[in-house]
């Protein structure tokens, strides 16, 4: 058995305990069922919620959201960073507000984001790339550091286009750090706009989870967040194991 | 494939070349020089740390600009940009982790004109030709430092230079290694008929592998002495055990220990 399996049967066998370990709590009645229901409650809840279809406008909402936020956070983001990479300048500017960046709670801007934009999408899709786009600037600039001199020694002695070097040289070198902004960025985006919805929206899981809180609805709310907490841990997963066999490549194949 | 020998044309020319890098404070890193390597000759370069034997390659592969003087290349000046014809191998690993072996080889030619097959004609041949058939399908990371290194001068190799620069190719090799990559360059040098210029800070490295050895003194780098060994063309490493190297070796050490002394801010 290989190292790497046997940390995920490890991984797997301790989530299967705390999960077995919560349901013998919540029907023994150690936690009160009306403040945690047991975990098999929640997958039936879950299944009978968004199977019913009644979520499904919500669901669509809220993910496409989620990638609107994604994927112009990794445009954006790339695009910032790689321009203050290129400016030494900039950089002494941008180099401590990235840094402290995170300590801002970005949710406090969302009622302007709503005074501005109006509610809807756009205002969630703000607060996500808010969230998102600093984790990929930051990696963009790491990457662009890591990438070795002497490859762009290589691309003038073999003559290549500036765009041919980018696309040939500097992205590859760079991937495996671009790469880990966003897995982050996936996150950040996701925790941006559930967040967002969750607080101020009229439509989304976000706000579906808000509304079953407040109608003490417990079985359509663990529901619905053992439902976003999967899909996010789907999303991850992918992105994890695309990186992993990116590293494994570079490292010892 | 070719084996011609050395002829009296000068292949590269450099008349008066002064390299400055601006300040502050402005370092005068090299020359004047005035230097011309022949066609088909096997040149190398040794020289003090920090003399500025990699800024002379620099200059002379047109990846950096002389403050003055000229660099002329088969008869045509260069103006900052590296020529057709010109290879380069540098001293730091340039292999592409993310590109196998073979694709790594294949980068040379991606600019090319080449029809597939003839591309891949060239980076089979090249790739055997440097021992590394059984690992085409290897990444980078799977390879040792020798190998790597092997894989840059595939690279080079496809594109089939008239002028092979090397800017210490073996700097991080052992010295059982570094024999066995000098062996194989000079097989090389004497296969393709191209022009070697070796820049190192071995000089048995030096004085085995070259037809001429040009000593460079302490920064600014300026020739010396040149050291012609008079070795035959098809020669091997085991020209170490020839007493004329030892000779050739001795010759190099006195010409460079005062230099070295210089570098090292000590009187001889």
């Amino acid at each position: 058995m290989t190292r790497r399996l046997a940390a995920l049967l490890v991984r797997i066998a301790v989530l299967a305990g705390l999960v077995a370990t919560l349901e013998i709590c919540c029907r023994t009645g150690i936690i009160d069922p009306l403040t945690v229901i047991p975990p098999s409650d929640m997958v039936a809840s879950m299944i009978d919620h968004v199977g019913s279809g009644e979520f499904n406008e919500g669901i669509v909402n809220t993910f496409s959201t989620i990638v609107l936020a994604f994927v112009l956070a990794i445009g954006c983001g790339t695009l910032a960073g790689a321009l203050i990479h290129r400016s030494l300048r900039l950089r002494d500017v941008a180099d401590p507000l990235l840094a402290s960046y995170y300590s801002v709670p970005t949710f406090i801007f969302y009622p302007l984001l709503v005074a501005l934009l109006g509610l809807g999408k756009a205002p969630l899709v703000v607060l996500g790339v808010l969230s998102a786009a600093p984790a990929v600037m930051i990696s963009t600039l790491s990457g662009l550091d890591g990438v070795s001199p002497v490859l762009l020694k290589l691309a003038r002695v073999q003559r290549l286009s500036p765009a041919r070097t980018l696309w040939w040289i500097v992205l590859p070198a760079a991937l495996p750090r671009l790469f880990s902004g966003f897995k982050l960025a996936l996150s950040y985006a996701l925790i941006g706009v559930i967040a967002g919805e969750f607080i101020l929206s009229g439509s989304g899981l976000g706000y579906a989870i808000s509304f079953a809180y407040q109608s003490f609805d417990n079985r359509a709310m663990y529901g619905l967040m053992l439902f976003v907490l999967l899909a996010a841990v789907i999303a991850n997963g992918v992105l994890y194991v695309w990186e992993g066999r990116l590293a494994r490549r570079r490292s010892n194949g | 494939m070719s084996t011609a020998a050395v002829s009296e044309e000068p292949h590269v020319a450099l008349d008066g070349v002064i390299r400055q890098y601006d300040g502050p404070p402005a370092v005068h890193a090299l020359g004047p020089i005035d230097l011309a390597i022949r066609r088909g000759e096997f040149f190398s370069v040794v020289g003090p740390s920090g003399c500025g034997k990699s800024t002379l390659l620099d200059v002379l592969c047109g990846l950096a600009r002389p403050t003055s003087g000229s660099v002329r290349f088969e008869g045509r000046e260069l103006h900052g940009e590296v020529p057709d014809g010109i290879g380069v191998v540098f001293q730091e690993d340039a292999s592409m982790p993310w590109l196998s072996v073979r694709q790594n080889v294949a980068f040379g030619l991606r600019t090319s004109n080449l029809s597939p097959k003839e591309v891949a004609e060239r980076v089979d041949h090249a790739v055997s030709f440097m021992g590394l058939a059984q690992f085409a399908g290897h990444y980078p990371a799977q390879l040792s430092g020798g190998m790597r290194q092997r894989v840059c001068i595939a690279r080079t190799l496809v594109l089939r230079p008239r002028l092979i620069l090397l800017d210490e190719p073996f700097g991080a090799l052992d010295q059982q290694t570094r024999l066995l990559m000098g062996d194989e360059l000079l097989r090389l040098w004497c296969e393709t008929g191209a022009t070697v210029l070796l820049i190192t800070h071995a000089l048995d490295e030096a004085a085995m592998l070259s037809d001429r050895v040009g000593v460079m003194s302490a920064r600014p780098g300026r020739f010396i002495d040149m050291v012609e060994t008079g070795w035959p063309r098809n020669r091997d490493s085991r020209i170490v055990s020839d007493p004329e190297f030892g000779t050739v070796t001795a010759r190099l050490w006195s010409s460079l220990r005062e230099e070295s002394l210089k570098t090292m801010g000590r009187a001889a």
